[in-house]
């Protein structure tokens, strides 16, 4: 099968067939109109021990209105997959279309455009907002670069509006980001991402760093904005319950590709691809019963090196049912349900051979 | 069965340009042979502080109160050196970042021993051969071979194997895991966890494991701690604790992570953040938090550890129903 057919049906993957047009006009938008868009990206990086293939063929849609998640464990590639959207890397081959207009040759003064439509939220607060500039200059830089708002009154109200919509006192203003708590922070990180009134928020590992207690929050507050203000969301996490819970569509990511992609229920209750089974069967669950009598599908070793990526299918060395067909076919995103994708060979069948044997 | 090691009303108490934190505020706890123990929290909760302190490896800075008993020893107010010797002996340790307990220019090999070395008195030769054998006991492939290189040249929870075979050296009577795969992938966390289950089965060891993630505490515990604010708010079987916990905290922080059977309902959540050691509340330290909240009580004074049922203790004015005595 040739590139492009993969890319083809990668594409359908995560998006629903209907063919959108590609170019369209950004200014007329439909509910459910396609907001962003990787093509059959890939984001190779030269390293001394060789090229690191983070990102190597994916493809995906964004939606407008609703959350696409995106789970993996480290070395996926699934924060490189949202820093292209916002093209803070440069794609090797692929392509990325934002609101329909082909972004991925696009000049650093026109990328400048780009960062007001696509926002991003990082997983450290702390590190993402400048320890020396109160909270309230942290959120109005967006609004001075790309020059939202005429003069210091106007800024000042913006300012108060946006800590209002995240759940923070306009007091709050004044202080620096060491006097605030992790929650805090990321609240700011939030409302520094609304300030250009993004058409695309990519949220990559916003709870992680925070605590139990507060990541619920902020799941809220995510969820409440988007309801309120109509946001589109690329929800990036290696918590699977998170992504469950955030997320509208999800895709699941192993070595640079897209493995899996659906609905949060079909992943959840009826995984398809092997790395699926496995990572869910490893998600610890708060109940001490539960975790006694389930049975964990362990994975042996580590996940290969991106520099030398397994040839034919990418788990095959780690997959508890590869057979020797595995080796030879690179298998494609193939559905297998309504919106119910898996690049295995052996889809759903390998799963129930794993989880009886 | 005697604890291995016990804590009695344990404080630590650090200096800081801004007035004494109060890390830990009074706290007891035991673990037995083969059983674990697991301390669970949010930062800042003091969990790892009353490890570090009871075993003697608190900050310089810290003033530390309070009886620990290690094998039945008094290990307060022995020398350093002494303390030193049963430490090394009698407990090996887990960190979260494997390469702050591997020293990158040695081979993994010589830094399996080195303790072994010193307090069992193993030569060279032996420690070697030895080396080989912990490796492969915590499921290093080909570890004749793997024993000669550098921690660099392993992964994450390659690099964590090693450190647990480190820990597992002097065949201790303890062992301290603190948060030790809270930076792992979450398919390498499974294999570490069956991993130090399995050894321990087999070695007898007694595990006081850190965590804040109440699905891991649910799979490895045996009695589980729940610390808040330098204290323990709740403790008891695993079991009795996540079946019917009975102190605000415990009840909200369990129903605080989305749970994929339940849908996509809005999450609970518990408001504010957790209190700075700096500035710990008069009465209970989940107050101001609380969605319960009860009275003036609760405000001004300390609510006592009490039990609930076997094992079962709660430090609270108002324990909470069960879900199945409120229907």
């Amino acid at each position: 099968m040739s590139e492009r057919q993969r890319a083809d049906d990668q594409l359908s993957a995560v998006g629903s067939a209907d063919g959108t047009a590609h170019g369209g006009v950004p200014k007329q938008r439909e509910p459910g109109e396609v907001v962003a868009e990787l093509d059959d990206l890939a984001v190779w990086f030269p390293t001394p021990a060789g090229v690191v293939r983070a990102v190597d063929g994916v493809s995906l849609r964004v939606r407008r209105g609703e959350t696409l998640g995106l789970v993996g464990e480290s070395g996926s590639g699934k924060s490189t997959t949202g820093l292209a959207l916002l093209r803070l890397v440069d794609p090797t081959s692929g392509t990325v279309r934002v609101g329909g207009e082909d972004v991925t040759r696009w000049s650093r003064r026109r990328l400048r455009a780009l960062r007001r439509r696509v926002a991003m939220v990082f997983q450290d607060p702390q590190a993402s907002l400048d320890p020396r500039l109160t909270i309230g200059a942290s959120i109005a830089e967006p609004l001075i670069v790309h020059r939202l708002t005429d003069g210091g009154a106007a800024r000042r109200r913006r300012v108060d509006e946006l800590l209002d919509m995240v759940g923070l006192r306009g007091d709050l203003a004044d202080r620096h980001p060491h006097e605030l708590s992790g929650g805090q922070r990321q609240r700011v990180g939030i409302a520094r991402a609304l300030a250009g009134e993004p058409d695309l928020i990519v949220l990559d590992e916003p709870i992680a760093s925070l605590d139990l207690s507060v990541q619920a929050q902020i799941m809220n507050l995510l969820r409440r904005l988007q309801r309120d203000l109509g946001l589109t969301y690329l929800f990036i996490a290696h918590d699977l319950a998170a992504v469950e819970h955030m997320s509208d569509r999800m895709a699941v990511m192993y070595l640079g590709r897209i493995v899996e992609s659906g609905t949060p229920a079909q992943i959840w209750r009826d995984p398809a691809h092997p790395y699926t089974a496995a990572l869910l069967s490893a998600v610890p669950v708060a109940d001490p019963q539960a975790e006694r009598e389930r049975r964990r599908i362990i994975l042996s070793g580590d996940i290969p090196s991106p520099v030398d990526p397994p040839g034919g299918c990418r788990f095959r060395t780690r997959c508890p049912q590869a057979r020797p067909e595995c080796a030879e076919t690179d298998p494609v995103l193939a559905e297998i349900d309504p919106d119910h994708r898996a690049a295995c060979l052996f889809a759903k069948e390998a799963v129930r051979a794993m989880r009886s044997a | 069965m005697k604890p291995v090691l016990a804590v009695e009303d344990l404080t630590v108490t650090i200096g800081t340009r801004r007035g004494p934190a109060h890390a830990v505020a009074g706290v007891d706890w035991a673990v037995r042979p083969g059983e674990t123990l697991a301390l669970v929290g949010e930062s800042g909760s003091g969990k790892s502080m009353s490890v570090l302190a009871a075993t003697g490896l608190a900050p310089r800075t810290a003033r530390v109160t309070g009886r620990v008993h290690l094998l039945g020893m008094e290990l307060t107010g022995v020398t350093e050196e002494r303390r030193r010797r049963l430490r090394g002996r009698h407990i090996g340790f887990v960190f979260q970042d494997p390469m702050t307990s591997l020293n990158p220019v040695l081979t993994v090999g010589r830094q399996v021993t080195e303790a072994a070395e010193e307090h069992l008195g193993l030569t060279r030769r032996a420690a070697r051969s030895r080396a080989v054998e912990l490796l492969d006991m915590v499921g290093i492939p080909s570890a004749g071979q793997r024993v000669d290189a550098y921690p660099h040249q392993f992964s994450g929870g390659m690099r964590q194997r090693v450190v647990i075979a480190m820990a597992l050296a002097c065949e201790p009577d303890l062992l301290i895991a603190d948060e030790p795969t809270t930076a792992l992938d979450v398919t390498t966390q499974a294999q570490i966890v069956e991993l130090v289950g399995d050894l321990q089965r087999r070695l007898g060891t007694a595990v006081v494991w850190i965590t804040h993630d109440l699905g891991v505490v649910a799979g490895i515990a045996d009695t589980v701690a729940v610390m808040y604010g330098g204290r323990i708010l709740e403790q008891g079987p695993v079991d009795a604790v996540f079946g019917t916990p009975s102190h605000p905290y415990t009840k909200a922080l369990l129903a605080a992570r989305p749970d994929p059977a339940a849908g996509s309902a809005e999450l609970v959540t518990i408001a504010g953040a957790p209190p700075s050691p700096l500035d710990l509340p008069a009465g209970c330290a989940f107050w101001p938090r609380c969605p319960v909240r009860g009275d003036a009580r609760c405000e001004h004074e300390l609510p006592p550890l009490v039990p609930v049922s076997a094992g079962h203790q709660v430090r609270t004015f108002y324990p909470q129903p069960s879900d199945g005595e409120r229907r």
